[in-house]
């Protein structure tokens, strides 16, 4: 511990007309020392990623800083500048507010991890497993056996849980009726990923059967989820894109957002965000270093730092 | 026939609710038909707060500013430099206050810039040792109060340091110690400025009312768009949260002040800076202390949501907690918040009502025997924390801060309280669960929705005209035709079928609980302590437990509401059932009235006023809870607010959705303020 406050008080006067003068004079190839400002949100994966991505910067000599956001309103800070970059953009979940502060202005796109996300109705696994509903995954089984499915407010129907209508709006209404469901079937739109897990856990304490929104990699997957199988996706067959809405997700790219000024501030770090890219099973790794060895975040990113150099050193290169 | 209505009330009410239900029968539900809803002519209002404010901060007043990270001269607008510079400035005290306590770099960066602390790495704040800050809060408990305080602070202290809470909490606390000051100060400006000006007085009122009922999901992207993310984005929209009701306690402490005191003062040749200071303030003190009080919690209260635009701290690893359904650990971290809540308030109670002794003449050791004490504390801690780290070789010293996850952690505890709960009353509850929905819930909320829009005005414009004249009715009208012209009337009228079932049951504990606890000076002061608890704990926190309980429905939508709405309902009728003076309770009792017949006819008359404000306040802390109502799921204005997070019309509908909440609740208040106010001048008391 080092106390020599007093001493370099006297430099900070002299230092600060360094620095401004040097600031303008900085050669263009360096990457400014200006703090990159990573989000962080609540998710486990997306937590350790930001610190792997943050420590991976700080190798390269960077200055990193991290600051908590919520997940749809970070964008216009990216826009904003105030936040630097995104490094989980999920198509289906953030797409819209992704594409929206770019249509503003500001945010840029840095690329698409190899890692592909499936954003989908589905069930916990053990629900096939006591075949609750005989024939699922496939969704034609749904015809059949709404009755399991059923809630006190559901009016006799069996019951979607869909996340928040912020995140796809009326997509889950729509298919039902596209595929004639809905006169068994109704959707009910919960608050937040917080109510979709509760209802998980509840439904398996009551081992009674439930329809959630569900999305992968996750941490869910440890306890078994099965998607059910809607007729495939192809482009242009949901309802807003003028299709009939009987179908189900594409698989979704997972991508990486930059606020435009970055590549010109930040150079080298800027190009070892693009080059950076995970797998499905990375991040599932980077989960579950958290979620079932329960690590702490930091930790859990400087392990897995750690373990696997090969796999981030060249990016940096 | 007519002497008679104009008369009885009661009668006019009856009229009123047959000419109702007349209007629900026989209006049909048909689009387009005015008198069913009234169109959308607001329909265009986000959108154009929206472009204002994208002008304001984007477009408006060009100024070319030299960006050196990309050497290039940028167009920025001048509104979004001088919020910047606020933020920066805010900032930079919370990181001041921040790294005092835990070390870093930025408040040395502030004055060098960021090359030169790149290449001088030890110039860093070092942090204090845990030991320290808590034997230095203990020192200033025992100082402003005495050995309880100071056993009761280091016992805080101690449970953070221990659960391992430690840095998030002082990152927290950083956080509230730069705020709620500010909110304080600001407010009693305010409050001044607004006692000793009858025009602001009333330019104030109605934005007071505003900024306390706008749930605070709706102002922080406008926050955010303004003042960029961070701490400092977390400290403005909480200070915007706290500020009011310490303008309202300082106007109403101030307005109490009798003018013979002010006059005595006058004579004694005050300034007017001086009578303010050391008369006014001073008399008016216990409202005033009342303001520190709430500001302190609701600061604390904001915690969770500030986290969302930016503040570092236990609010941001309460949500992750959560996110995993780790009700253990969420349940540690907001015992922390409560424990930083209650140490604030007492520390800041004990400070404002400490009398300066004018007369003692003391030693140098008596006059800085705090201080004195307070370097030992330093230089032990430091010394301690030294050994420490020759001690501890794994990386993290314990006597310098105790790391996140190597605290002590009695999370398997709760996990099991959790099961233990399910397993009890699962299947008791949700038997009641169903009956409760679809016997109750379903049937009003289909009710509400069936109300033609002009059979709501009638209603409720009816009752103001009742209750305050034409005035009333006009006010309530105005609130309800702006929620009437934007497009979510339908929304609107499920968060009032979510928030009327909430008062009446909170109501109904609230004045039953506060009634009972009233009747005893112990268990007044037990239910108080509860409030204040349940006032600044995390209702994110018990959502879990009780949507396991009752599933992804209202009626977790409403368990979370009335725990929260049920506080002013209780606070304010043990405050009023304790205000009746004891003569007239020895009058009573000398002319012969037993102890029922003294409470329903003697204190229950008279505590009435605060009761009223009492349930006026339950509508206002009702309708915040729509957001948290949200985030169960709901499909009323709140899931909207929630929405907009991630609209590209936010700042828009986040504001125009607030402003519909905040008119409910104006409604609501003008019509309750105005009886309780006619009651207190019926029963003598102002």
């Amino acid at each position: 511990m080092k106390l020599r406050a007093p001493k370099s008080l006297r430099h900070f006067a002299l230092a600060g007309c360094v620095s401004l003068m040097s600031i303008a004079g900085t050669a263009k190839a360096a990457d400014s020392t200006a703090p990159i400002v990573i989000p962080i949100h609540n998710w486990s994966s997306q937590v350790v990623m930001a610190y792997v991505i943050g420590g991976m910067f700080e190798k390269m000599g960077n200055n990193v800083e991290y600051v908590p956001a919520d997940s749809q309103a970070v964008y216009e800070s990216i826009r904003n500048g105030d936040v630097t970059l995104s490094h989980e953009v999920w198509q289906s979940t953030f797409g819209k507010s992704f594409y929206n502060a770019m249509a503003k202005g500001g945010v840029i796109d840095a690329g698409t991890h190899s890692a592909t996300t499936l954003e989908e109705m589905g069930v916990p696994t053990w629900v096939i497993e006591k075949n609750l509903c005989p024939g699922l995954p496939n969704w034609e089984a749904l015809k059949d056996c709404h009755e399991v499915f059923t809630t006190a407010d559901s009016g006799g129907k069996g019951r979607w849980l869909e996340g928040p209508q912020s995140w796809h709006g009326d997509l889950m209404p729509e298919r039902l009726e596209a595929l004639g469901l809905a006169e068994n079937w109704t959707v009910k739109f919960a608050g937040g990923a917080d109510a979709l897990w509760t209802e998980l856990a509840s439904a398996k304490k009551e081992g009674r059967g439930t329809i959630v929104f569900n999305w992968t990699p996750n941490f869910t997957d440890a306890d078994g989820f099965t998607f059910i199988e809607f007729p495939p996706y192809e482009d242009g067959c949901r309802k807003a894109d003028g299709g009939d809405g009987a179908c189900g997700s594409p698989k979704g790219w997972l991508k990486k957002a930059a606020n435009y000024k970055f590549p010109k501030t930040h150079p080298a770090a800027y190009t070892a965000f693009t080059k950076l890219d995970f797998s499905t099973t990375q991040i599932g790794q980077m989960a579950a270093l958290v979620d079932v060895d329960k690590m702490d975040h930091k930790d859990a990113a400087a392990k897995w730092l750690a373990d696997n150099e090969s796999v981030w050193m060249p990016w940096t290169k | 026939m007519i002497e008679l209505l104009r008369e009885r009330k009661y009668l006019q009410f009856l009229l009123l609710i047959v000419v109702f239900l007349l209007m629900c029968m026989f209006i049909p539900a048909t689009d387009g038909s005015w008198l069913w809803r009234l169109p959308p002519l607001f329909k265009q209002l986000p959108i154009a707060i929206n472009n204002g404010v994208d002008y304001l901060m984007f477009d408006w007043w060009l100024v070319d500013v030299y960006d050196p990270d990309i050497e290039e001269y940028e167009k920025k607008p001048v509104m979004r430099q001088i919020t910047r510079s606020i933020s920066g400035f805010v900032l930079f005290l919370i990181e001041l206050v921040r790294e005092i306590m835990l070390g870093g770099v930025k408040t040395i960066v502030t004055f060098t810039g960021w090359d030169w602390a790149t290449e001088n790495q030890w110039a860093r704040l070092p942090g204090l040792p845990w030991t320290v800050v808590a034997g230095g809060a203990m020192i200033l408990g025992y100082r402003l109060s005495g050995i309880g305080l100071a056993l009761f602070t280091g016992f805080a202290f101690g449970y953070i340091a221990v659960f391992g809470q430690w840095e998030p909490s002082m990152q927290t606390l950083s956080f509230v110690l730069i705020a709620a000051p500010i909110a304080i100060l600001l407010g009693l400006m305010l409050g001044v400025w607004a006692f000793r000006s009858k025009t602001v007085e009333t330019v104030m009122n109605p934005l007071l009312n505003i900024a306390q009922i706008v749930p605070h999901f709706s102002y922080l992207i406008p926050v955010m768009v303004f003042f960029g993310i961070g701490d400092h984005a977390g400290a403005i929209a909480t200070i915007i949260f706290a500020t009011p009701p310490m303008v309202r306690l300082t106007i109403l402490g101030l307005k109490k002040v009798s003018p013979e005191v002010t006059e005595a003062g006058k004579m004694s040749g005050c300034t007017e800076w001086q009578l303010l200071r050391t008369v006014l303030i001073p008399t008016a003190r216990r409202d005033i202390l009342l303001g520190v009080n709430q500001v302190i919690m609701q600061c604390l209260a904001m915690v969770v949501i500030a986290s969302l635009i930016g503040a570092k701290g236990l609010g941001n690893d309460l949500l992750i907690a959560l996110n995993r359904l780790r009700i253990g650990l969420a349940l540690e971290i907001g015992v922390c918040i409560v424990l930083i809540a209650i140490v604030l308030d007492r520390l800041s109670l004990a400070w404002a009502n400490k009398q300066t002794d004018y007369f003692a003449d003391q030693s140098f050791k008596e006059r800085y025997k705090y201080s004195i004490w307070f370097s030992i504390v330093v230089a032990v801690g430091i010394a301690v924390a030294w050994v420490g780290s020759l001690f501890f070789k794994e990386g993290f010293n314990y006597l310098n801060i105790i790391p996140h996850n190597k605290g002590i952690t009695t999370e398997p505890f709760w996990q099991a309280g959790v099961d233990w709960l399910w397993d009890t009353f699962f299947y008791t509850l949700k038997g009641f669960n169903e009956w409760f929905i679809v016997d109750v819930l379903i049937p009003v909320k289909n009710a509400y929705l069936g109300m033609p829009v002009i059979a709501t005005f009638t209603l409720a414009m009816g009752i103001g005209y009742i209750v305050g004249g034409i005035r009333s009715a006009l006010i309530v009208g105005m609130y309800l035709l702006f929620i009437a012209l934007t497009e979510w009337w339908d929304r609107a009228l499920i968060t009032a079928y979510l928030m009327s079932m909430a008062v009446l049951i909170s109501g109904f504990i609230g004045i039953v609980l506060g009634t009972l606890c009233a009747q005893h000076p112990t268990s007044t002061r037990i239910l108080l302590t509860w409030c204040d608890t349940f006032q600044t704990f995390p209702s994110f926190i018990y959502l879990i437990p009780v949507m396991m309980l009752f599933g992804v429905t209202d009626t977790s939508v409403l368990i979370a509401i009335v725990v929260y709405a049920t506080i002013p309902a209780a606070r304010y009728t043990v405050v009023g059932l304790r205000s009746v003076p004891e003569s007239l309770h020895d009058a009573g009792s000398m002319a012969g009235v037993n102890r029922v017949q003294r409470f329903l006819s003697i204190e229950l008359p008279l505590s009435f006023p605060h009761i009223a404000l009492g349930i006026n306040q339950t509508v206002v802390f009702a309708l915040s809870m729509v957001i948290i109502g949200a985030l169960i799921g709901t499909d009323d204005l709140g899931q909207l607010i929630l929405g907009s997070l991630s609209d590209r019309q936010g700042v828009g509908n986040g504001l125009v959705l607030g402003f519909c909440v905040a008119f409910i609740g104006l409604a609501i208040d003008q019509i309750l303020r105005t009886w309780a106010n006619q009651r207190k001048a019926a029963l003598g008391l102002e």
